[in-house]
C-alpha cells in the first residue's frame, strides 16, 4: 500500500454502510479520486466535519485496492459554510460541484485547470461579489472552454463570418444568417456579449448587463452544457436566482 | 450475471441503502440455502410493514394509525415543533427524555447534487402547521452537516415573517455526522443549550 498527499475539492460524498463515507474530490494533481473515509458518521470522528462537499482540503490516502482510504485532512478553506447561509449561493455552488464532477470522467486522470476553476468559482461565490447565477454561468462557460467545448460568440461557429445572428447547440455556439440552422434561438444581441463577457472574465461589463438578458443567457448556456454532457445536471432544477436588485 | 430469478434477486438487493453488488450476492445466495419457513417470514415481514406502517398525516413520523403516538398525545406541548430530517431522529431525541413537544418529520435534506429540493421535503406541510399561530417555537434539529445546515438556514429564513422564535440544537454535536448516531447524553445537552438561528 502506498501513501499519497494532494489538495482538493471536495465534490460528493456518499453513505457506506454504517458509518463510513465515500467522498468524491477533485485533487490539485492527481485529478479525480474516490476514496472512503472510515467512521466520520459516528459522533466522535476526526475529520467529519473538513469531508463536507464544498471544502477545500489537504489529504492523505493510502492507495487501496478497490477504493483509497483516507487516513489524514486538514481544512484549506471551508467554503461550505458561506454558501450554506443564503439559498442562491448555495444551490448554485451545488450545480458546479455537480459539473465538475459529470465533466471530468476519468478518475486520476490530472485535471489541474478545472480544479483552479472550481476552486475559483467557489471562492467568487462565497465571497458573494457577483450574482451567484452570473458567478455559476461563468464557471460552465469556462469549464466547458477547458473541456474544448467553448462555444462561438464572436464569429460565426461554422464559417468564421461576423454577421453573428442566432445561437445553434448542435452548431457549437452562435451562428450567421447564413449557416443558422432551422429552429436556432436568435437572442438579443446583449445576451451574447454577456456570454462573451463571462468566458473572458470581464466582470465590469457581466455586472452591469440587465436581468432579461441574464435569464437568456442563463437559459443558452444551462441547454449547452446539458447537450454537450449528454445528461441533465440535477441542481440545475434547483438554482435560485437572487432577486433582481 | 446468474439465471433470471437469482439475478433479480441480487438486483433488488443491490438498490437497498448501504448493500453493493457483493453484499447482494451474499444476501441472494444466502436465501437460497435458507430454510424455507425462513424466508416466507422474512417476505412476510417486508409486505407487513408497508401494509401496517404509514405516515402520520400531521407530522410524518412513521404511524401505526392515521397519526403517530406522539402526535395524539395530549400531554405533548402544542406550542413547540422539533424539525427532524427522518423518523429515526424522533426515535433519537425521545431517547434523551429532554424534549416534551410535537415533531415534524421532513423526509430528507434539501441536496440540489442528489435533486431533493423544497418541494420535495414535507415543508409545505409543516408551514400549514404553523399558520394557525399556535405554534411559537421552532426547534430545527437537522443533521449538523452540509445539507442539513442548509436545510436549517432555509427554514429559518421561509419562517421569518411569522415572527417566532426559531432555535438550532447546539453545537457541540460533532459536524458531518448523523444525528441519530449522537448520544443521548451529548443530544440531551444539545437540546438544552440550543441557539437563536438568526438569518
Ligand atoms: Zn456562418
Ligand atoms: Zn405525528
Amino acid at each position: 500500500m502506498s501513501l499519497y498527499r494532494d489538495e482538493g475539492v471536495v465534490l460528493r460524498t456518499h453513505k457506506l454502510g454504517e458509518a463510513d463515507r465515500i467522498i468524491t474530490v477533485l485533487t490539485k494533481r492527481t485529478g479525480k479520486i474516490r476514496g472512503v473515509a472510515k467512521g466520520v458518521r459516528r459522533t466522535m470522528s476526526r475529520f467529519g466535519a473538513r469531508l463536507e462537499p464544498f471544502t477545500h482540503i489537504d489529504l492523505q490516502l493510502h492507495t487501496g485496492r478497490t477504493l483509497d482510504v483516507v487516513t489524514q485532512v486538514e481544512t484549506i478553506r471551508p467554503y461550505g459554510e458561506a454558501l450554506i447561509a443564503d439559498y442562491p449561493r448555495y444551490t448554485a455552488g451545488s450545480a458546479m460541484l455537480e459539473t465538475a464532477d459529470r465533466l471530468i470522467m476519468g478518475e486520476k486522470e490530472p485535471a489541474l485547470r478545472q480544479f483552479l476553476l472550481l476552486v475559483g468559482g467557489l471562492r467568487a461565490l462565497s465571497a458573494g461579489e457577483h450574482e451567484a447565477r452570473l458567478v455559476l454561468d461563468a464557471y460552465f462557460l469556462r469549464s466547458l472552454a477547458v473541456a474544448g467545448y467553448a462555444p462561438a460568440l464572436v464569429e460565426c461557429a461554422r464559417c468564421e463570418g461576423p454577421a453573428v445572428r442566432a445561437f445553434a447547440i448542435v452548431a457549437g455556439g452562435a451562428v450567421c444568417g447564413n449557416c443558422r440552422p432551422a429552429g436556432a434561438a436568435v437572442p438579443a444581441g446583449e445576451t451574447l456579449a454577456l456570454m462573451n463577457a463571462l468566458l473572458k472574465g470581464d466582470w465590469p461589463a457581466a455586472d452591469a448587463s440587465e436581468a432579461r438578458h441574464r435569464a437568456e443567457c442563463s437559459g443558452l448556456v444551462a441547454a449547452y452544457l446539458q447537450w454537450h454532457l449528454e445528461h441533465g445536471i440535477r441542481s440545475l432544477r434547483h438554482v435560485e436566482r437572487e432577486p433582481a436588485t | 450475471m446468474y439465471e433470471g430469478v437469482v439475478q433479480n434477486l441480487i438486483d433488488e438487493l443491490g438498490m437497498l441503502p448501504g448493500v453493493g453488488p457483493k453484499s447482494a450476492q451474499r444476501i441472494a445466495f444466502h436465501l437460497l440455502a435458507a430454510e424455507p419457513a425462513d424466508v416466507k417470514r422474512l417476505a412476510h415481514a417486508l409486505l407487513e410493514v408497508k401494509e401496517k406502517v404509514r405516515f402520520c398525516r400531521v407530522c410524518g413520523n412513521v404511524a401505526a394509525e392515521e397519526e403517530c403516538r406522539i402526535c395524539r398525545d395530549a400531554r405533548r406541548d402544542p406550542h413547540v415543533i422539533c424539525v427532524v430530517e427522518e423518523s429515526k431522529d424522533v426515535v433519537a431525541i425521545e431517547k434523551t427524555r429532554e424534549f416534551r413537544g410535537r415533531y415534524h418529520v421532513l423526509g430528507g435534506a434539501i441536496s440540489p447534487i442528489d435533486g431533493v429540493g423544497p418541494d420535495d421535503l414535507r415543508i409545505r406541510e409543516l408551514m400549514t402547521r404553523l399558520a394557525d399561530g399556535r405554534v411559537t417555537e421552532l426547534i430545527i434539529a437537522t443533521d449538523p452537516n452540509l445539507e442539513g445546515e442548509a436545510t436549517a438556514t432555509y427554514l429559518a429564513r421561509l419562517v421569518k415573517p411569522m415572527g417566532l422564535k426559531v432555535t438550532r440544537l447546539a453545537s457541540g454535536l460533532p459536524v458531518g455526522g448523523d444525528l441519530e448516531y449522537a448520544d443521548e447524553v451529548t443530544l440531551g445537552r444539545a437540546f438544552e443549550g440550543r441557539r437563536l438561528l438568526d438569518v
